[in-house]
């Protein structure tokens, strides 16, 4: 991994600093990712680490370092952003759906507006993909008839539309009902499965142990931590790891 | 182990239904509201019994002058029943009054149908009805070509004048009022700056004073020989003035989308103008439609203030009627007249807005 030149990588982060306002929320974030790599992000609440996927496709700036996505330097450029987020696909916390179009429409939308595919080339894609997170029956629906695990598999599927090279979880499972939080899971571990490239943050240790190849701790901005999943889990280095690790496995 | 059956559903408990358990639970329910039903339908028979009888019941609907209403208590409607043609066409050519008919019957075809659920071809009509109506329209009225004899926009009045102003100035208030709250919260300085000032600016000043910059200030400005019709200025004075309005209306609705919308949008690779067409201004607008159709319900009555720059609309041309000595007294007749034109008008769009907003609601969720 070492060798590997920044064309070979999916994500590369270079000495990334970003600040709000005063607030110092990422300091010096060194990450490499390699193309079908599997990373989960941990960490407690305002460690940075949303932030930090979020300028992976440019929802927020950094002021220092650099980030080259998929070969392309994420600059102020809008040619390079749009390039850039044509490629990595986002799942959020609240889904965010548009309310105001179908379920099939949300899907469609990218591909037709963005990749110029023609409408019906553009259903079939979305019907193949809404079969794949299991829900082709809602395909009429609105989002606002939909449990909130049926929204959030949407909302894969709608990334999914658009063939990302890379996907980016923010926190998917946070918002769900205990009973929704596994047929999210099963879709993404599938996803996982066929060699996705994927940065989920979520505290479900239960995903990350299964399908990460890597999990990364942040705390205050910065990477703690990171190790491959039986050695983090099992032989954490740092005391603030371990206190993190005791907090959310022994409840 | 034992098996979860959840019980059946049950009908819901029988209300007290029928007539008599509708008044008792809405009309007579306590004493005080027993009171209340009888002195409100006290009220009612006192004014709506009077005002029906004046309207309807003692009124003259027929005759050809004055002395059709001599000795009657109610209302003289013949006066009304015989200027009705100066009300609705102004002093436009009485031998072209014809060209008008068509725009009303146009403006009638264009916009019914958009009432009716099953109507197939709304989209077509309602393009139509923002392009090729006006434009259609444009021609009859002033004519010049074609063969149409030319009518000068100082003969153009009447209900045909308001309607023209209240439609140029909904169809083209909405789109300037889009882009000054696009504008307004953009992230570029000298863009948001400019649409501040212009919303301010607007916004802060009468339409009186509007209407009358337009109409004699600014001809001092323009150079000798130049001037264009007192009707466009007006119109353009008009438009403006609602497209502040607008664009605060409009505002509101942005105001309220969530953050996660545009991000997920962003994410999605949709440039600015798209995100903005397909997902935001939708949702945005829908949300704002009792405020647009508010502004819109406004704008529809202010076109009376034309009057005060000489423009003869139907309000005026009923104010020029009641003072002709060979009608006596039938000011309240003239100007009930005037009011339930507007009112039509303004229930109409009230009602459409309640349909649309029906239509678009699309789950309990956002």
């Amino acid at each position: 991994m070492d060798n590997a030149t920044s064309n070979e990588l999916a994500v590369q982060l270079v000495g990334v600093n970003k600040w709000y306002g005063e607030f110092h929320v990422l300091k010096d974030i060194n990450l490499d990712v390699t193309p079908g790599e599997r990373i989960v992000i941990c960490g407690p609440s305002g460690s940075g680490k949303s932030t930090m996927i979020r300028c992976i496709n440019r929802l927020e700036e950094h002021q220092q370092g650099q980030i080259i996505v998929n070969g392309i330097e994420l600059t102020e450029d809008l040619k390079r952003i749009d390039e850039v987020r044509r490629e990595v696909g986002m799942c959020f916390q609240h889904f965010n759906l548009f309310p105001h179009l179908t379920v099939k429409e949300n899907c469609t939308l990218a591909p037709i507006w963005v990749r110029k595919m023609p409408k019906a080339e553009a259903e079939d894609v979305a019907m193949h993909y809404l079969e794949r997170v299991k829900i082709p029956e809602q395909a009429e629906k609105y989002p606002g008839q939909l449990s909130g695990g049926q929204q959030q598999r949407v909302a894969i599927a709608r990334s999914l539309c658009m063939s990302p090279k890379i996907m980016l979880f923010d926190e998917p499972t946070s918002a769900l009902d205990p009973e929704m939080i596994k047929e999210v899971l099963d879709v993404m571990v599938e996803l996982a499965n066929e060699g996705m490239t994927m940065l989920c943050v979520t505290h479900e240790m239960g995903f990350a142990k299964l399908v990460a190849n890597r999990v990364i701790f942040m705390d205050a901005g910065q990477i703690v931590e990171q190790n491959e999943p039986h050695e983090f889990f099992d032989n954490p280095q740092h005391d603030r790891t371990k206190l993190f690790l005791s907090q959310i496995l022994n409840h | 182990m034992k098996e979860f059956k959840p019980l059946p559903d049950l009908p819901p408990p029988v209300a007290t239904t029928g007539f008599v358990g509708w008044l008792r639970e809405n009309l007579f329910s306590s004493p005080l509201n027993s009171v209340m039903t009888l002195a409100v339908l006290y009220l009612l028979y006192t004014t709506l019994v009077p005002a029906l009888d004046w309207a309807f019941f003692s009124a003259v609907f027929t005759g050809d002058d004055k002395t059709a209403c001599e000795g009657i208590t109610g209302a003289c409607w013949t006066f009304v029943v015989n200027r009705i043609e100066i009300f609705t066409y102004g002093s436009y050519p009485a031998t072209e009054t014809w060209r008008l008919d068509i725009c009303f019957l146009l403006l009638v075809l264009s916009f019914g149908p958009q009432f009716f659920e099953k109507f197939p071809y709304k989209l077509p009509l309602g393009v139509f009805s923002l392009t090729g109506f006006p434009v259609i329209c444009y021609f009859l009225i002033a004519g010049g070509s074609f063969g149409l004899e030319h009518v000068e926009t100082e003969k153009w009045g009447g209900l045909a004048l308001t309607l023209m102003i209240a439609y140029v100035g909904i169809v083209a208030a909405l789109p300037f009022g889009v882009v000054l709250a696009l504008g307004r919260r953009s992230d570029m300085p000298v863009i948001r700056t400019f649409c501040i000032a212009f919303i301010e600016l607007w916004r802060g000043v009468p339409l009186i004073s509007v209407l009358f910059m337009s109409s004699v200030m600014l001809p001092l400005f323009l150079p000798e020989g130049v001037n264009f019709d007192k009707l466009l200025r007006a119109l353009i004075g008009i438009t403006m003035f609602q497209s502040a309005y607008m664009a605060e209306v409009i505002r509101g609705g942005l105001q309220a989308i969530p953050r996660g919308q545009y991000e997920a949008a962003q994410a999605l690779g949709l440039s600015y103008w798209r995100m903005m067409g397909l997902i935001i201004l939708p949702q945005a607008l829908k949300l704002v439609i009792p405020g647009i159709v508010n502004t819109f319900i406004a704008l529809f009555k202010d076109t009376t203030l034309v009057l005060i720059i000489g423009l003869l609309d139907i309000l005026a041309t009923v104010q020029a009627a009641i003072t002709d000595p060979a009608w006596g007294a039938v000011a309240t007749e003239g100007y009930v007249f005037a009011a339930a034109c507007f009112w039509i008008f303004c229930f109409g769009m009230s009602r459409y807005s309640i349909k649309l907003e029906k239509k678009l609601h699309t789950g309990h969720k956002r």
